[in-house]
């Protein structure tokens, strides 16, 4: 083979493998320019005020958002109480007890609901709580987040308890376990760091999701009265504040913003280190 | 001994079905897996809810406007006219731009993992890229209206307008916001989803193929290129179509970057609004029935589109890694 050729291929070589790292590195560095930008923007803003009191009135600069902090909270609370039972019961029901058949459409479905876009559900939740009594309410919001929470806690808790080896099953049973026993006394805590992980990731997963509560929990400037009525949260807010025309709510866009992107990421990495610790034992 | 054995067995009179059944309740299995079933199948009931809910509520509007819906282009709430052409038209552009730059992004980040980089430092990268995965989509939409926005007005844009603005592509007036911009948005939003499935895809590739294409003179990014992508095809694909699923669906990024006027233009820079982002903004304004069915038509059009898309990335996914979709 002729050397120019050989060069050639060299050079080729060379060159779309730098391309390769340059494009890993990009994306990487998206991430800290995201980040940076944001403590950049939101460190500025974020004060005391905006963890205690409640937004002010259009025009008046101040304020912050201490509503929807709690709202957000209550929201998670809700879609925890009514998504994560069902998700662990259905992943127990796949991996300890499920048949062929039925088990394949569970997990079909289980895929497909995950699938659904955000804001596909925040019809279903309408449909389903506001048109009824024909007003917006926390409730509404927390079934929202609650069908987003069921589908990623199956298929994680299914995973973590399939990970748990099958002579840890044999020895419960052969001292004379029954089968629930075996499931709550052995396979459940062997796989609890696995599952409880499962369960923080889908959490943080739907912490931050706006579009399914924009017309189910709707938005409130003042504390929420009660879980029948419409309640704040930190994304629609930062949504609302995002696209206004008023330079001091983008300040508190930017804060929120902050705010809600630590509560992410520090639960993906505490859910991360629960894992590893879990591991490790 | 014996004499205990007598009495038991003398004490336990056959059982009959029933009691049998009440016995194995006391003993909790069939209660266990009763309840676990019952959660199960209230996942199915759960999807199946959700699909009827969606076909019911958008009775009206299919009634009245039956496949035409698909093909007006008026979206006018005043004299009840509703079509949903400018929205399917805007959701396809900006996802196919969104792609046009999140797959090769993401497949030379994947291979950069999968074949280049040492193992420790393919983990950490992985792990950053899948928290860049986790950030919420309207922090992405924030960042969009307060950087990209005026990056593309001021930068960008007439950059792109000076290179390439001899095709329509690239034509008209340059707002900033627009199907561009959101396509951007989109791209850096679902590169985190190529990279990680594609990763998996080409980890899985056998060592046998690398080294088979090596030991016959190839350069790395000859066995790399004409060997291990090809091995992978089928599931990179798969990650692709994932992505595009992403991309379809996402709502609150696009909403506050795409300019939110219903219109088809051939060009790039014109504002637009996708199906997500038209639900967003005018559900809780919809006055009158057939308005709100309309807009959970569009809800339905955008199910079904994810629905499909979902079907065949889980398909390809599965096959490659089964064993590989061979190289033709």
């Amino acid at each position: 083979m002729s050397e120019p050729r050989i060069m050639w291929r060299k050079a080729v070589n060379a060159v779309m493998l730098t391309l390769t790292g340059v494009a890993a590195f990009g994306v990487v560095c998206v991430l800290f320019l995201i980040l940076g930008y944001l403590i950049f923007n939101g460190g500025h803003s974020l004060n005391l005020n905006f963890f205690t009191q409640l937004p002010k009135p259009v025009g008046e600069t101040g304020g912050g958002m201490a509503n929807a902090i709690v709202g957000s909270l209550k929201l998670l609370l809700l879609a925890a109480l009514m998504g994560l039972p069902v998700g662990l019961l259905a992943g127990i029901y796949l991996a300890e007890f499920g048949g062929k058949t039925f088990s394949f459409i569970v997990r079909y479905t289980t895929d497909l609901l995950n699938g659904v876009p955000s804001i596909v559900i925040g019809i279903f939740a309408y449909a389903l709580v506001v048109l009824p009594v024909k007003h917006f309410s926390a409730l509404a919001g927390g079934v929202a987040l609650g069908i987003m929470v069921i589908p990623i806690t199956v298929r994680s808790t299914e995973e973590f308890l399939r990970g748990v080896p099958n002579s840890m099953r044999e020895a419960a049973m052969a001292l004379g376990a029954s089968k629930w026993k075996t499931i709550v006394t052995v396979v459940l805590p062997a796989a609890s760091g696995g599952i409880l992980t499962g369960m923080l990731l889908a959490l943080a997963r739907v912490a931050g999701e706006t579009a399914p509560l924009l017309f189910t929990a709707f938005g409130n400037r003042y504390w929420g009265q009660g879980w029948g009525q419409p309640i704040a949260s930190l994304p629609v807010m930062i949504y609302t504040y995002a696209i206004s025309p008023y330079d001091d709510w983008h300040r508190q866009a930017w804060a929120a913003g902050l705010v809600l992107l630590m509560l992410v990421l520090l639960s993906n990495l505490g859910a991360r280190f629960i894992l590893a610790r879990s591991k490790a034992v | 001994m014996s004499a205990a054995t007598t009495t038991m067995t003398r004490e336990v009179p056959p059982k009959s079905g029933l009691r049998a059944f009440v016995d194995k309740l006391k003993g909790g299995d069939e209660i266990a897996h009763l309840i676990t079933l019952t959660a199960a199948a209230g996942i199915i009931l759960i999807t199946s809810l959700l699909v009827l809910e969606l076909w019911r509520t958008s009775q009206l509007s299919r009634a009245k406007f039956g496949w035409m819906f698909f093909w007006t282009k008026v979206w006018d709430a005043n004299f009840d006219n509703f079509g949903a052409a400018p929205f399917i038209y805007g959701t396809l552009v900006t996802s196919a731009v969104a792609l046009a730059i999140a797959v090769p992004l993401g497949l030379a980040s994947a291979i950069f993992l999968s074949e280049l980089a040492p193992r420790r430092l393919s983990d950490i990268v992985s792990f950053l890229i899948d928290l860049l995965a986790a950030v919420p989509s309207v922090i992405y939409g924030l960042l969009g209206i307060f950087i990209v926005v005026p990056l593309m007005r001021t930068t960008l844009g007439p950059a792109l307008k000076k290179v390439l603005g001899f095709t329509p592509l690239f034509a008209g007036p340059n707002y900033g916001v627009g199907f561009l911009t959101a396509g951007i948005v989109l791209a850096i939003m679902v590169v985190p989803f190529i990279i990680s499935v594609s990763r998996e895809v080409l980890l899985s590739v056998p060592r046998e193929q690398r080294e088979a294409a090596l030991a016959m003179g190839a350069t790395r990014w000859e066995a790399t290129w004409q060997v291990v992508v090809p091995w992978a095809r089928t599931g990179i694909m798969g990650s692709v179509f994932l992505a595009l699923a992403r991309a379809l669906g996402e709502t609150m990024a696009v909403t506050m970057v795409i300019g939110n006027n219903p219109q088809i233009s051939a060009s790039l820079f014109a504002p637009g609004y996708t199906i997500a982002s038209v639900i967003a903004n005018e559900f809780t304004e919809a006055t009158g029935d057939l308005y709100l069915s309309a807009l959970i038509e569009l809800g339905l059009v955008l199910f079904l589109m994810t629905f499909i898309l979902n079907g065949l990335a889980r398909i390809l996914i599965v096959a490659t890694e089964r064993g590989g979709g061979r190289p033709a």
